[in-house]
């Protein structure tokens, strides 16, 4: 089968087992895939998995399928570890201490700093900027950056697969201060075209915010490409990376952004630690986000003066330790290779839609071409809802997320009140997949 | 507890053949509620006796998991024909019975319903089940406020969902 129907939207009636063209099983051969098959050696997905203690236990009686790792991954023994090691042996607050324990713990928190920097190939680590979470980091340039630049008549441009973390901010700062929210629609196939972002830009467009890859679609926006069109047009251009950096490799250079927001617990690392990346001219031009500890120079009875970056940023105690073992999740990762995990999920998505396809009645969501989808595969069958799915295939062991993935724009142009949603990270195996579609059928044949 | 408790039969029953399903043409009363979690919806549309008192006619649309489905077209057979304030009582009843609160005793036998009970064991379902509860609790105030003072019906001119509330 050379050609293969968009498995957007394509539904397979009921009755029709199989009649859904299907992607080839071997990933080298796919639709769009070209070049993908690489010499990269593949993971070696045994040893992974035994570094995940939460993968051995059973969940309802049978071993955890873990599916939802676009909502949050599973931590490596190592990055639990990390935060037990500090806790246990150097826990001090940092960048105020003259003692050992405060020596240490600041330069683990800025070694940290500096690998996660590395990690998405910034210049240097004063432009990484540690907060709560991607949603934090989306924030902090709206309170800071829009809210100085962005004026009365002004636009501001996202998509309309945006997660809720980068509309909302954008809503408020076109309420606040008179501009305007302007959204490039996705086509059938999940997927932005570049002359609708063009058409979009005008000379008031101040910033493009875009999603890099979709948590509902997969899709991986060519955000390179929109950040040129951006730039030309005066714009700025922020990429939320809270799904593609996990997943794919990231370097901001190639990017050509303004700001790259994203995430530690969606990438191996802990909750509570988000990232975001700026311009170094830009963040020194901006102006602080809270004000409190770490981030002053000089506090007077009536003014201040603020610390240099990024520090400039970071008000407070920050999550220490978080940061700390964050990094060694980005070294985890490192050392498995970007390109390595790619390729993995790569071949998981393929195997996973091919699988998928041939649930009767499924409808499959996102792009046609491999090339441009990361590993998730959202769908929804007919005749059961997503809800009931997930509750379903829970008592197989399988975790897979159901509802509107915090889209619900993106859902209003699906036409869908919710999809289920299977996203896949490097300890999942195609046997994982073939669990999935098994508990699938279980769940149709209830409701039959 | 296993997933029989949850998707009995008798529910079943009700995901596959919803009873009261559609929209009433002319409702003198309509409301919508809807949970963002799931992006679930419930359009609620009734009609009330010349007494003002009874539920004539109720129907339910929207979207939905199987159990706010079959929660929803329970809930229209348990209501139909009946008197509000009977409606009212049940809706109580349910809610007590899914909070915990409550036994389920008040709900006057109706063995359906009582099927229900295995969601309060499934936590993050149990919105799914009180959905079209809190719809009908606003269909009922809404008509109550527009009908008490004159008795006059809410309707409005656009005929659509005369008094619809979201």
């Amino acid at each position: 089968m050379n050609s293969r129907v968009n498995p957007m939207r394509v539904t397979t009636p009921p009755d029709s087992k199989r009649s859904m063209a299907c992607l080839p099983a071997r990933p080298g051969q796919l639709a769009g895939a070209e070049g993908i098959e690489s010499e990269l050696p593949s993971l070696d997905t045994a040893t992974i998995r035994r570094d995940f203690p939460i993968l051995q236990r059973q969940v309802h009686g049978k071993p955890l399928v873990y599916l939802d790792n676009a909502a949050t991954s599973q931590k490596p023994r190592r990055v639990i570890q990390a935060l037990v090691d500090y806790y246990e042996g150097m826990n001090a607050n940092i960048h105020r201490g003259v003692h050992a324990l405060a020596e240490e713990a600041t330069d683990a928190y800025e070694a940290a700093r500096q690998r996660i920097g590395r990690f998405i190939g910034a210049t240097e680590p004063a432009e990484v900027l540690f907060t709560r979470n991607t949603t934090e980091a989306i924030n902090l340039v709206a309170a800071t950056w829009a809210r100085e630049n962005v004026r009365a008549g002004d636009d501001i441009l996202i998509t309309a697969m945006e997660h809720h973390s980068n509309i909302v901010p954008w809503q408020w700062v076109a309420e606040r201060q008179g501009a305007r929210l302007k959204y490039v629609e996705f086509g059938p196939g999940g997927e932005i075209k570049l002359d609708e972002v063009a058409s979009l830009l005008t000379p008031r467009t101040k910033l493009v915010s875009m999603v890099h890859m979709s948590n509902v679609l997969g899709t991986i926006n060519p955000v390179a490409d929109v950040a040129r069109l951006a730039h030309d047009a005066g714009a700025l251009m922020l990429v939320d990376g809270a799904q593609s950096v996990p997943h794919l490799p990231v370097n901001v250079a190639d990017l050509g952004c303004d700001f790259l927001a994203f995430s530690s617990h969606k990438m191996l690392g802990p909750t509570g630690v988000g990232v975001l990346w700026g311009r170094r001219d830009l963040l020194d031009q901006m102006p602080p986000f809270l004000g409190g500890g770490e981030m002053i120079d000089l506090v007077g009875r009536e003014r201040s003066t603020y610390n240099a970056l990024p520090w400039k940023y970071e008000a407070g105690t920050p999550n220490i330790a978080d940061v700390i073992a964050f990094s060694t999740a980005v070294d985890y990762l490192s050392e498995l290779g970007m390109d390595r995990v790619r390729a993995h999920e790569l071949e998981l998505v393929a195997y996973a839609l091919e699988q998928l396809g041939s649930v009767p009645g499924i409808t499959l969501y996102g792009p046609d071409a491999l090339q441009r989808r990361g590993g998730v595969a959202s769908f929804s069958i007919e005749g059961v809802h997503p809800h009931d799915l997930g509750q379903i295939v829970d008592y197989e062991g399988v975790a897979i997320r159901v509802g509107q993935h915090c889209c619900q724009p993106a859902m209003e142009s699906l036409k869908v009140g919710g999809t289920a949603r299977a996203s896949f990270y490097v300890y999942n195996t195609p046997d994982e997949v073939d669990t999935l579609v098994r508990a699938l059928l279980q769940a149709q044949e209830m409701f039959s | 507890m296993s997933l029989d408790d949850l998707y009995k039969e008798t529910i079943l029953d009700h995901t596959r053949e919803p009873r009261n399903k559609g929209e009433l043409p002319e409702p003198d009363v309509a409301t919508r509620g809807h949970n963002p979690l799931c992006g679930d919806e419930i359009l609620l549309s009734l009609k009330f006796g010349s007494d003002g008192e009874t539920v004539q006619e109720i129907a339910f649309s929207g979207r939905g998991c199987s159990i706010s489905q079959a929660s929803a077209s329970m809930m229209t057979v348990g209501v139909k024909g009946g008197r509000l304030d009977a409606a009212d009582s049940l809706g109580r009843n349910f809610k007590a019975l899914m909070t915990g609160t409550g036994s389920g005793e008040g709900l006057s036998g109706n063995d359906d319903l009582e099927a229900l009970q295995g969601v309060k064991r499934f936590p993050v379902r149990i919105k799914c089940a009180l959905l079209p509860w809190t719809a009908l609790d606003e269909a009922i105030e809404t008509w109550r406020r527009a009908s008490r003072p004159a008795m006059s019906r809410p309707l409005s001119a656009s005929g659509d969902h005369p008094a619809a509330v979201s």
